[in-house]
């Protein structure tokens, strides 16, 4: 007993000393990013910090931010998916198709709705398959996937706009909650479910475990596989739930550019919120904020009158900084 | 001061070296005189390696001097040693396999006619420098298609193509069959003959004896004698190097019961293990001696479910046990330390409790992972293993050899285990490490757990084992039990000329 409670009272100086040692600059930088650039910002434009300006950059954000938090799980368990912008389109295409296949009424929004969640995790099974029990590198199956779920949509649209023709689809995304639109909370909800999947649980654990040495994590007992596998899963899951916002807020899905460069932005959101894209660390709220510093740019690049072309530079140039930031740190 | 002669090839004066506050080099005097095969002898942990890589410019020399001809040199970088002659043949080969023998052999060093690379050229040296080590290899073979100890002649010469003067052989005869290692003898004699300083490194008392002039002896980080080789038999090396009687580093041996709580029967692996059938009894040391390469490492991991077997039968206790998956096997009781702790064994980015739960994960779940929980239990074995670390929030990455040793230990100890197997448990840790480990596993076998225990350290198997079986080229040469277990008994069967027929 008494060395139990000696190793209690051993373990509180350690406690707080860790705590204070995980204070380093590199877990809160993207966090110190945010807070400069929310600074910078109200400073260089009064529209800023209007509510409205603010949601709407939370709504825009959303869409790319719900893909990024699967695809943080993707990225820290070691792989990549570049499939999910096509994928949006395929599943938004085919969820809009089903709710007028089911006619009008929320019955039909709600199975649409459950089924695109289905659907994205059924694609993106297909991926975490042939990158498992196929063997080939995350980064040429979904590269491949990426053309095939885009010419897919192509085909079964017949490269037409395809627009919903159930009355209260447009609610689900362009809905509001305490002035806060429904993706927004949807974002939020999922980001803290994620969070806690994460930190939090086996399976967060295993993912970290797998993604920093899969040779040691299956060693460790650890279905390596299995749990790579699930991460594609989530991550295509991730990509219904935002088919369905997106597709929801314009009540159609235009199959040629519906979700064109999410890959890009949902990638540089996981990356410019600290995780490694080798794998093995990275966190949830990382992402938002990610996310969040991706959609800020934007605003104030339209704010500020910059022309629309340059915005991909100055996003392209924000990863590459981010990226010089982790590979610093690490050292 | 006067001196008569020249100066001494290379000078070591007053060498330290310390990682992180550990020191494990303590103030090295030695010389290096021209022509000569000086030998260094000490046990692993011994700081034997450190000392080369010093030498070598891998590492920084926490304090002291080097000299070269008299004059002092700064080694601070490998590229600067290899530039004042001194070449490192390392362990791991530092080959591209994809490479041809001339393209490594004159890798960063390519000869070039107009600007564009003279393959004609390197080819025909390549061809003389070879011939002269009396080797046939061929000069555009890939060097994945060699063998290891023709890997080994490339690295040589690839060394030798730089007009290297002192070149540092690391352990070069643990991956060399007796044969190939009689074919390097002859060959570092002729590089003697041709004025050549070699640095030869092992912990092998007779080879030493055989090839040096003079030998240096270290343990635990000091120079413990430097004289020539002619006025030391075997048993002075032995006595130096160790230092200390063997029963002190090594527990009394328990007894074990007579109950058979695991059996392996007619374990096979395609091509590395073949028909392997062992009984281990409760309370058990079972020792698994051998060569490199006798298979006893694929033997461990297809017992875990972590290799394809071809055939085998297992019993947990006189009841049947598939083990099929890693984790069927942790559920029947079953636990297995890896030789490679880095790449098989713990996660380096993550902390010690992290680490200490990932298999036992499930234990610690209360809806969630709780954390409370984990840190409480990874504190018992920090303490109860003496687990050296600055908060158990330290990442595994920042441990020294023997305190990652040690989590590793608590993490399979929290799978609560009955049958542990554990592969070169004391690989690159200190003494003193390595005896609390010996009492452990003793401990362990008081409360009747069994463990085997496979070790390329011939006094490990031998200090720690109640039975000791040996193996060679997959297959079980003979089982030794009570005054047999010895070195020679050992050897003849690992060497394979001794076979028993049970």
């Amino acid at each position: 007993m008494n060395t139990r409670i000696d190793s209690i009272s051993n373990s509180l100086p350690g406690l707080l000393k860790s705590r204070l040692a995980g204070v380093d600059l590199a877990t809160y930088a993207p966090l110190i990013a945010l807070v400069v650039l929310v600074v910078i910002s109200a400073i260089a434009s009064e529209h800023f910090l209007i509510p409205r300006n603010l949601t709407n950059v939370l709504r825009q954000v959303s869409y790319t931010g719900i893909i990024a938090l699967g695809m943080t799980f993707v990225i820290i368990a070691g792989g990549i998916d570049l499939s999910v912008g096509s994928m949006v389109a395929l599943v938004g295409v085919l969820t809009v198709m089903l709710i007028n296949w089911l006619g009008d009424g929320w019955l039909s929004i709600f199975l649409a709705i459950g089924a695109a969640v289905l659907l994205g995790a059924f694609f993106g099974a297909i991926n975490g398959l042939m990158i498992t029990r196929g063997r080939i590198a995350a980064f040429i199956a979904t590269l491949a996937t990426m053309s095939i779920f885009r010419s897919l949509t192509l085909y079964i649209s017949d490269a037409g706009e395809v627009v919903s023709q159930n009355q209260l689809y447009p609610e689900v995304g362009g809905g509001y909650l305490l002035s806060i639109p429904y993706p927004v909370w949807v974002f939020l909800l999922l980001a803290a479910a994620f969070h806690i999947l994460l930190r939090h649980t086996a399976f967060g654990r295993y993912v970290c475990a797998v993604g920093s040495n899969a040779k040691v994590a299956s060693y460790s007992a650890i279905k390596v596989r299995w749990i790579y596998f699930s991460t594609f899963v989530i991550g295509g899951a991730t990509v219904g739930i935002a088919a369905v916002m997106l597709s929801s807020r314009l009540n159609s899905v235009s199959p040629g550019d519906a979700g064109m460069f999410y890959e890009l932005d949902a990638i540089a959101a996981v990356v410019i919120g600290g995780t490694a894209l080798s794998g093995g660390k990275g966190t949830v709220w990382g992402t938002v904020i990610g996310a969040i510093i991706l959609g800020i740019i934007n605003n104030m690049l339209n704010l500020m009158g910059v022309s629309p072309y340059l915005q991909g530079t100055v996003k392209g140039l924000v990863i590459i900084i981010a990226v010089l930031m982790q590979f610093k740190s690490n050292k | 001061m006067t001196t008569k002669s020249a100066p001494p090839l290379m000078e070591v004066r007053g060498i330290t070296k310390s990682f992180a506050g550990v020191q494990v080099l303590h103030h090295v005097t030695l010389d290096i005189q021209a022509g000569e095969v000086l030998g260094i002898l000490g046990e692993n942990g011994a700081g034997k390696s450190t000392l080369l890589k010093i030498l070598s410019g891998i590492y920084q020399k926490t304090d002291g001097q080097i000299l070269i001809e008299g004059e002092e040199v700064d080694l601070k970088s490998s590229a600067a040693a290899k530039a004042l002659g001194i070449a490192m043949i390392p362990q791991e080969f530092n080959l591209i396999s994809t490479l041809n023998v001339f393209e490594n052999i004159f890798l960063g060093n390519e000869q070039k006619k107009y600007r564009l690379l003279d393959k004609k050229a390197m080819r025909k040296k390549t061809r003389e420098l070879l011939q002269d080590l009396e080797t046939e290899i061929d000069p555009n073979a890939l060097i994945e298609s060699l063998s290891v100890a023709q890997k080994q002649m490339v690295e040589i010469a690839k060394a030798l193509v730089r007009d290297s003067r002192i070149l540092i052989m690391d352990e070069p005869t643990t991956v060399l069959t007796s044969h190939e290692v009689k074919v390097l003898f002859k060959l570092v004699n002729k590089l003697r003959a041709r004025g050549v300083t070699v640095i030869f490194i092992s912990h092998k008392l007779k080879e030493v004896k055989q090839l040096c002039d003079r030998l240096a002896i270290l343990r635990d980080g000091y120079l413990i004698s430097l004289e020539p080789v002619t006025n030391l038999d075997e048993a002075d090396m032995a006595r130096k190097m160790v230092g200390r009687e063997l029963n002190q580093i090594y527990p009394a041996k328990s007894t074990p019961s007579a109950d058979v709580i695991f059996s392996v029967s007619d374990l096979s692996v395609k091509g590395v293990v073949s028909s392997v059938s062992f009984d281990l009894h409760a309370g058990e040391v079972l020792g698994f001696a051998g060569l490199i390469g006798a298979g006893r490492t694929e033997m461990a991991e297809a017992i875990m479910g972590l290799r394809q077997r071809a055939s085998g039968v297992f019993r947990i206790k006189g009841q049947p046990a598939t083990l099929r998956t890693p984790r069927e096997a942790v559920e029947r009781g079953l636990a297995y330390l890896s030789e490679d702790r880095q790449g098989k064994g713990l996660i380096m980015n993550f902390d010690i409790p992290q680490n200490i739960t990932l298999i036992s994960l499930r234990k610690y779940i209360r809806g969630l992972i709780s954390r409370k929980q984990e840190i409480r239990q990874a504190n018992d074995y920090r303490q109860r293993f003496d687990i050296k670390a600055a908060t158990l929030q330290t990442h595994l990455i920042n441990l020294s050899g023997g305190n990652q040793q040690k989590v590793y230990l608590a993490k399979w100890m929290d799978t609560e285990p009955e049958i542990l197997i554990l592969d070169e448990p004391t690989r690159g840790i200190d003494v003193n490490t390595k005896k609390e480990i010996y009492h452990f596993i003793q401990s362990l076998t008081e409360q009747g757990l069994a463990v085997i225990v496979i070790s390329s350290e011939m006094e490990e198997i031998i200090g720690l084992s109640n039975r000791v079986i040996v193996m060679r080229s997959g297959s079980v040469m003979g089982t030794l039990e009570g005054d047999d277990i010895n070195e020679e008994e050992i050897m003849y069967y690992a060497a394979g000329l001794k076979k028993s027929v049970a």
